[in-house]
């Protein structure tokens, strides 16, 4: 391929790709990011392309391997076109009915389509799916379409078109001001402003100047920049080079983890298009103006997701954060003026040059704008990736797009925010997702990350969880953060342990205070955010724990007991052969008994009591009742009457 | 260089542009306390104990007067009730490492400081990094550094360059704030079994 010189010549190649495509030739749409390749999609695409060969319709029928569409809890998922017709939970065994039964016979398989569980209906198409319909996905919705390997994919929808614009029609400070008048703020936690970020650099002295794409996601469960990089590399990359044009950088750098192999390939590939195609390198379009991108792999800490510590990281030095009080983009990356960005930011770039900062700001609330993508996790029906409009309401999230709490169980909390966010309970749940609503309500919105909990998750328990990940991931540069975190957890320990004493709920904001006043960087600052988002709300269970040694959410294994009800047992045996610890004093016709001293509480007997019993309860604040005699305990069955 | 009036606990304080507020303080004979300082060295903002407040287009905050420049209008105050909760927590915090050192004594008389509010782990090491920066900045030997990040960090000499460079040195011993002894027992132990020093990590 010979490079493009001017955006004329964009457009014609982009012409001549779509005239080569036939809008209703068949073509079988296969996700196959990171989440279905662990669910079996790289088998079925090798299954789809040999039963296409088998049965000789590699002419008529086109294959394309897509990013990830969302709905992993369904994966692997085939869309075919220009039906539209969607099919779930694909496994090999199902393709060649697939290719002969929708291919060849245009016909519909019932049992591959997706049942709503509220109407027991088969839905076809994807638009009409709940998980779907309800969703605004502007940045995420190209996944679909792409394969994130070809360039001629991201061209024909439109690709590199907002580029062409800025480079053949509009001044640095067009695009600058475009951007901040469509406030598209940082979608990597912070939520600065983005267009202030960048004019910042513009305006700092010196000639070298560097804009960075942060791919170092690390919150335990987000993955939605990683969906992005894999699946849509070239909308990142466009972001990257516009943004590039307006700070008046010549170079960029993809920080991006070395544990997404696949997010590394694929953006690898698309430079090496680009580059090919004269969308990267010197002289793009035409214009004079020169760019390069190199893709730094990560070492994985998750510190390095803070601006400072991942560009010390870059320079290839410990990824530690820098004590200074000049922002990045002044005296960044080698000391020079650096915009540093995550994956989302840089996507949302090209949609608002082309479309325009009006249309852009139609999204949103008053002070966040456009849309956001979660990774909806946990206790979830729809486990997946999400796209909504900011603003759009918690309850919206989790109940029409995640289908609720699956199992009958009760919403408890969603933690928002990733280990250093906050977890928001029911009596929020209309709160509308936005930087500053989240970040009132005593979360944040961080970098996406949303993982639902029922009514079985404890709360100190979880405060325990995200603490340990944090403390894991200090640096321990400086003080409140390395020994304030580690005493924190300590005592967060005790309490989930029933070691808990008077005073240590204070002692814990004690040193949550001097993290949030005295830490160096944002991970140190805002790591009490778990114990004190979860103080706020659930303060109860705290004091039940501290106090009366109990856990209300019946979790914590050093303060709970397991107790068979001797009036609901009916001595099915069931239970004292499945208990790993032979804890169960069981026998034939015998109310069986939990022998508490070998007991190991693994919830074994709790899980396959038969629900027609439920005698297996779980007991947490009060003492087990004794154990009764062998007489009461002899079950007199009564013979079957009519 | 521009002089810049900076208000320093109610005193005017002559202070060159470029001049962090810790030096400002220090050179009209203001008294703030650091544990991480060094003249020689850059600034590392590790230990915090040197947080001031300042009041600064109109808002007041806290931060860490080492690494703070000096600007125009700024009011420092070296104490305050905030401040000396945060510095009497970080204190104690350290205390529980080197409960003993001599450097924690008037400082702990000072911010009221409790050596056993934490359990101890006396490893003596409070992670000032004096002598790994001394040893890089300074001496350009790199033969001391971090090893491990957060709870685990802890110092390690490098055994190859340790044996070539450290014995007719040292001058990182007396740097260290809680005990000279601690540099020499990790290097010792660094030069007899080499095998069983930590390895370097990357990140």
């Amino acid at each position: 391929m010979s490079r493009i010189q001017s955006p004329a010549e964009l457009e014609e190649l982009r012409k001549d790709i779509i005239s080569k495509r036939d809008p209703n030739k068949p073509c079988i749409t296969l996700c196959s990011g990171s989440a279905c390749h662990a669910s079996g999609s790289r088998e079925v695409a090798a299954k789809l392309e040999e039963e296409i060969e088998k049965q000789g319709l590699s002419a008529e029928v086109d294959i394309r391997k897509t990013g990830c569409h969302g709905f992993c809890e369904r994966g692997p998922i085939i869309v075919i076109r220009p039906e539209e017709i969607c099919y779930f939970q694909i496994k090999p065994e199902d393709v060649p009915e697939i290719v002969t039964e929708t291919i060849k016979g245009k016909k519909v398989i019932d049992r591959l389509l997706y049942t709503d569980p509220a109407t027991n209906e088969k839905i076809i198409h994807e638009t009409e799916i709940p998980f779907y319909k309800n969703q605004g996905r502007i940045v995420f919705g190209s996944n679909v379409n792409v394969d994130p390997k070809s360039i001629d994919d991201y061209l024909a929808i439109g690709g590199y078109a907002a580029l062409a614009k800025v480079l053949s029609g509009m001044t640095p400070d067009q695009v600058l001001q475009e951007v901040k008048k469509a406030n598209l703020r940082g979608r990597g936690g912070g939520g600065f402003p983005a267009g202030a970020k960048w004019e910042g650099s513009r305006n700092a002295p010196g000639d070298i100047k560097y804009v960075i794409v942060n791919a170092d996601e690390g919150d335990p469960g987000a993955y939605m920049d990683r969906s992005l990089l894999e699946g849509n590399p070239h909308a990142v990359l466009e972001g990257l080079t516009i943004g590039a044009y307006a700070v008046g950088a010549h170079e960029g750098y993809i920080y991006v983890r070395q544990e997404y192999p696949l997010a590394v390939e694929n953006v690898n590939i698309a430079i090496k298009t680009a580059e090919e195609l004269g969308l990267l390198g010197k002289n793009i379009l035409g214009s004079g103006f020169d760019f390069v991108v190199k893709v730094h792999k990560g070492a994985g800490a998750f510190v390095c997701g803070e601006s400072t510590a991942l560009m010390t990281a870059l320079e290839g030095r410990a990824g530690e954060p820098r004590p200074k009080y000049i922002r990045s983009n002044v005296v960044g990356l080698w000391g020079r003026p650096s915009v540093l960005n995550n994956v989302e930011t840089w996507a949302n770039v090209p949609l608002i040059i082309n479309n325009g900062a009006d249309w852009f700001t139609q999204y949103g609330t008053e002070t966040s704008k456009g849309t956001k993508i979660f990774s909806l996790v946990g206790k979830i029906t729809n486990t997946g990736l999400v796209e909504v409009p900011m603003g759009t309401p918690l309850r919206d999230i989790i109940f029409k797009i995640g289908g609720g709490i699956p199992g009958g169980k009760k919403f408890k909390a969603v933690q928002t925010g990733g280990p250093s966010g906050g977890c928001l309970p029911e009596h929020l749940l209309d709160l509308p997702v936005g930087f500053d609503e989240l970040t009132k309500a005593g979360s944040m919105m961080g970098s996406g990350g949303m993982i639902v909990m029922d009514e079985d998750t404890c709360m100190v328990d979880v405060a325990r969880y995200f603490l340990e990940f944090l403390t894991d991931e200090s640096c321990g540069k400086c003080v409140p953060c390395r020994e304030g975190m580690r005493q924190m957890l300590k005592v967060l320990t005790n309490i989930t342990k029933g070691k808990g004493k008077e005073g240590d709920i204070e002692l814990l904001e004690q040193l949550s205070e001097t993290a949030i006043e005295a830490a160096l960087c944002a991970l140190g600052k805002s790591s009490p955010n778990p114990f004190l988002s979860t103080l706020q709300y659930f303060r109860d269970e705290y004091e039940a724990h501290v106090k009366e040694k109990r856990c209300p959410a019946l979790s914590c294994k050093e303060l709970i007991s397991f107790y068979i009800d001797p009036e609901k047992c009916n001595a099915c045996t069931t239970c004292a052969r499945k208990c790993p610890s032979d804890a169960i004093i069981g026998g034939k016709n015998l109310v069986h008994m939990v022998d508490q001293e070998k007991c190991t509480k693994c919830g074994t007997c709790f899980e396959v009591c038969p629900p027609k019993f439920r005698a297996v309860k779980k007991l947490s604040g009060e003492p087990v009742p004794p154990r009764i005699s062998e007489e009461a305990r002899t079950i007199t069955r009564k013979s079957k009457e009519k | 260089m521009s002089e810049i009036l900076v208000n320093i606990d109610g005193k005017e304080v002559k202070a060159k542009e470029g001049m962090t507020v810790l030096e400002a303080a220090r050179s009209a004979g203001i008294p703030i306390p650091t544990l991480c300082y060094h003249e020689k060295l850059e600034p590392y903002g590790g230990c915090r104990l040197c947080i001031v407040e300042i009041e600064s287009r109109g808002s007041t905050r806290l931060v860490v007067s080492c690494v703070y420049p000096v600007e125009k209008n700024l009011t420092v105050r070296t104490r305050s009730e905030k401040v000396d909760r945060v510095r009497k927590m970080i204190l104690e915090l350290e205390m529980a490492h080197a409960p003993d050192a001599f450097v924690f004594e008037d400082l702990a008389k000072e911010y009221g400081a409790d050596k056993n509010r934490f359990e101890k782990e006396p490893s003596f090491c409070i992670h000032c990094g004096l002598c790994v920066r001394y040893c890089a900045e300074v001496k350009k030997k790199n033969a001391v550094g971090f090893v491990d990040r957060g709870i685990r960090k802890e110092i390690s000499f490098i055994p190859e360059i340790a044996a070539k460079e450290c014995w007719s040195c040292k001058e990182c011993f007396p740097l260290c704030p809680t005990e000279a002894l601690q540099a020499a027992y990790v290097l010792v132990g660094a030069l007899a079994f080499p095998e069983a020093s930590p390895k370097r990590t990357s990140a």
